[in-house]
């Protein structure tokens, strides 16, 4: 048996240990995690060998279940049974109804602004229902190499916006993972694609998935990932081709719209089938059991479903146009058009976009899982696993930002495709004399009126020195940070009064519900709610000096003097006692605190030392 | 932090003057954004990602100003004291004004024509045309820099002003066909 290794105090036990991490392509129908492993990003298949996890979760009163067990019992307990939950996260009731198609959910009203599902178990938000996907994949990945992951990388389609890249997240917290980042799933394929190849140039990505649709143009300029626009539509996929093709089935067999859910269910499944064996033969037969009536038999030839969907495949292409306009350049300077996603098995779709960019659409990593192996190679990069690695990608907001002004008018504040992160401020003022509060509406969204955006949060800001109207100043600050998500702060500036801020997500779940959420589940793990926030804190204190320890080797001496050094020194070490004895989180983490004070100065001289050096190969005479 | 003394130009190491070479400018800022960028600091500390995200997002900033012809005129004219206030923005140049007054009727007529998309393409192809021609302009008028020259820029900065307005027109009425389509 081998020895047990133990470190002296202080040392990191393995510096360059590799840590473990995953990426994790959440999918409208199917979801994947994938992990580099010995230099190679591959997907990871479940015991059975599986690859694909169906995005489908059942609650029963025996429990969870996840994948495969939970689609095939979908047509029997269709209300129990929640597939294509990407479809509704982050959305609240009304945006429901605007999505196509039926959801054959019963949802219940609450307090939150959050859309509940009524299953046997109680409601459930599609924050939860993502979070036991989440779980599942990430069991499969501790499982499969064998440790805990030290973060994840998850993709979410580029035109998802700040309420279901929020709620994404949240999901990830639920099921208790780090997230290293958000990455958008065109930028994903590219980078599978990219490195495989070792393109430069312009390139298009057109992904479309389940229920959603994706088209960004990137630049790659070595190993530099830019996105240089995108755009979609998140509520259009291949379940859109399912509902026409189940609607002509309908209508063929003469269902009624009052069909029961498990019909539906059926319908949905059929027309399914009907569409991927197209992508083979050229006619399709269709046979449904009809309660109560004989059973309908019919054909559907290719040329029929071209027909189909059609107005959708053309709703695809037009979004290709805008994005490339976008982008400022023409649909011949596009060298590639890569293919991801599972409906771009139609070969329809691949036609119409061949057409459209005049190339033969790239197709040759499986749509299914290019996504995947793009995110585990960030995965892999953001663990630090890969310190001289030059890949860096540079990516967008896919729609405007702004608020509320008067007449319900949206007054754009960061404009969409502008690269992230960002940080813009706009000043407004007053309406009447001595108004002493503001509501600002945050909006997202490129039309004019704000009953055509979306909806992001409400705020007021209070405390407003009374004035004439017009004389207050107040700055409203929007920042969007590299996962694409949005915080927005208002100041007074005429008087310097900083006013209270509160911001209520328009469609998100509060941190409260949040804590509650995760209370409930540690709970129901029959775990100490205490002893884990104080494993937290402890891991997160060695994280920050193990992060110093690895920065004053490398340039510790070069930037400080002795005097600083035995400062940094010191404070490094108290942290380091704390953690090893105290017995709350919340000393450790005032500790962490104080240690990131005392080394600020260090951490911000390393930062322009590091620009300086960039830049240190040019001068200014090169242009003379 | 980054010095905020500093200005755009020597963030990126490149002499303050309007006429720059875009593929020079890039190549350094993805120079910039190697160092910085918060995904360079995925696994390190809350600190280091905070610094790290105002650092890329300052660095941002100043790409999209410099990148901007018009952001890059309007951004030198501000550090040499000149206002550009997009609200009293004006020109004297009454060519000029008729011009936008038929371009803004050629854009109303678009939605009557056999084929709008086509008409629309050659009228934001004709704009693109006259955008360029003022950046020409500017390029002169920022080199040396008189007075008269910046008051001269400065009624650059305006004409470009509107030329945009009426493309994001066009841009918002092509979206609005397409729609329809």
């Amino acid at each position: 048996m081998a020895l047990l290794q133990i470190a002296e105090p202080g040392q990191s036990t393995a510096p360059h240990q590799h840590r473990l991490a995953a990426g994790i392509d959440l999918g409208t129908t199917n979801s994947l995690v994938a992990s580099v492993r010995s230099g190679v990003a591959e997907t990871l298949p479940d015991q059975q060998g599986r690859h694909l996890l169906p995005s489908v979760v059942r609650y029963t009163s025996d429990g969870v279940v996840v994948g495969e067990g939970a689609r095939a019992a979908s047509a029997l307990d269709p209300d129990n049974t929640i597939v294509s939950v990407k479809r509704i996260i982050g959305r609240g009731l009304d945006d429901l109804r605007h999505i196509g198609g039926r959801l054959p959910y019963h949802f219940v009203d609450t307090d939150s602004a959050v859309p509940r599902i009524q299953t046997v178990v109680g409601p459930v938000s599609a924050v939860e229902v993502s979070a036991e996907i989440l779980k599942n994949l990430a069991a499969r990945a501790e499982v499969t190499l064998g440790g805990e992951l030290s973060g994840v990388v998850i993709t979410v389609p580029a035109y998802f916006d700040d309420a279901q890249r929020q709620a994404t997240k949240d999901a990830a917290k639920l099921a208790g993972l780090k997230v290293f980042r958000l990455l958008n799933e065109p930028t994903a394929a590219a980078v599978a694609y990219g490195l495989d190849r070792e393109a430069e140039g312009l390139h298009a990505i057109y992904d479309l998935g389940g229920g959603t649709f994706d088209i960004s143009i990137l630049r790659l300029n070595k190993g530099v990932f830019e996105v240089m626009a995108t755009g979609g539509d998140s509520a259009l996929g291949g379940d859109d081709f399912d509902h026409v093709l189940a609607e002509w089935i309908m209508q063929q067999a003469g269902i009624g719209p009052d069909a029961d859910s498990g019909l539906l269910r059926t319908l949905m499944n059929k027309a399914r089938e009907a569409k991927e064996s197209l992508a083979s033969d050229r006619v399709a037969t269709i046979e449904v059991d009809v309660r109560g009536a004989a059973p309908w038999r019919g054909e559907l030839s290719r040329e029929t479903f071209n027909q189909l969907i059609d107005p959708l495949v053309r709703r695809t292409i037009s979004a290709c146009r805008r994005a490339l306009r976008d982008a400022g350049v023409g649909a011949g300077e596009i060298a590639d058009v890569v293919m991801v996603g599972g409906s771009t098995r139609t070969l329809y779709v691949r036609e119409k976009v061949g057409e459209f960019f005049a190339t033969e659409p790239l197709v040759d990593i499986d749509p299914d899982r290019v996504v995947a192996i793009g995110a585990a190679l960030q995965a892999d990069v953001l663990a630090g696993n890969k310190p001289e690695d030059e890949m860096l990608l540079l990516d967008v907001i896919p729609l405007s930002l702004g608020i509320e002004t008067m007449g319900g008018l949206v007054e754009k504040i960061i404009p969409r495709n502008t690269t992230i992160p960002v940080a813009r401020a706009q000043e407004f003022t007053t309406f009447k004399d001595g108004q002493t509060a503001m509501a600002v509406h945050v909006l997202q969204g490129e039309r004019e009126l704000v009953s055509d955006c979306r909806s992001l949060a409400r705020f007021e800001l209070r405390g407003i020195p009374p004035m004439v109207a017009g004389a207050a100043r107040i700055r409203v600050t929007f920042a969007v940070d590299a996962d694409g998500l949005l915080q927005v702060e208002a100041e007074e500036l005429s008087q310097g009064v900083r006013a209270s801020v509160e911001v209520k997500p328009s469609y998100g779940l509060t941190d409260q519900e949040i804590a509650d959420m995760l209370r409930a589940s540690i709970e129901h793990a029959g775990e100490d709610i205490a002893a884990r926030r104080l494993a937290e804190q402890k891991v997160e204190a060695a994280r920050v000096i193990e992060a110093l320890q690895a920065a004053l080797a490398s340039d510790g001496d070069e930037l400080l003097n002795d005097e600083e050094r035995a400062r940094v020194d010191g404070a490094l070490e108290d942290l380091r006692k704390l953690a090893e004895s105290a017995g709350e989180a919340d000393a450790i983490k005032k500790g962490i605190e104080g240690l990131e004070k005392s080394c600020e100065f260090y951490v911000e001289r390393r930062m322009n030392s590091n620009i300086r050096k960039a830049m240190a190969g040019h001068k200014v005479d090169e242009f003379e | 932090m980054i010095d905020l003394s500093k200005n755009h130009f020597d963030l990126f190491g490149l002499p303050v003057a309007f006429v720059l070479d875009v593929a020079e400018l890039s190549g350094r800022y993805r120079e910039l954004q190697r160092v910085v960028h918060p995904d360079r600091f995925a696994s390190a500390s809350d600190q280091e990602q905070r610094l790290a995200l105002q650092q890329a997002t300052q660095v941002n900033e100043a790409f999209e100003i410099l990148r901007d012809p018009l952001k890059r005129a309007i951004y030198l004219l501000q550090l040499q004291g000149v206002d550009t206030d997009q609200a009293t923005a004006t020109t004297r140049d009454a060519a000029f004004l008729m011009q936008q007054m038929e371009l803004r009727e050629a854009l109303a007529e678009t939605r009557s024509d056999p084929n709008p998309l086509a008409r629309l393409d050659d009228l934001m192809r004709k704009i693109g045309a006259m955008l360029q021609s003022q950046v020409a302009e500017l390029a002169v008028q920022l080199e040396t820099g008189t007075p008269e020259q910046l008051e001269s820029a400065r009624e650059s900065v305006s004409k470009m002003q509107f030329l945009n307005k009426l493309f994001n027109e066009a841009e918002a009425l092509e979206a609005e066909l397409e729609e329809a389509n």
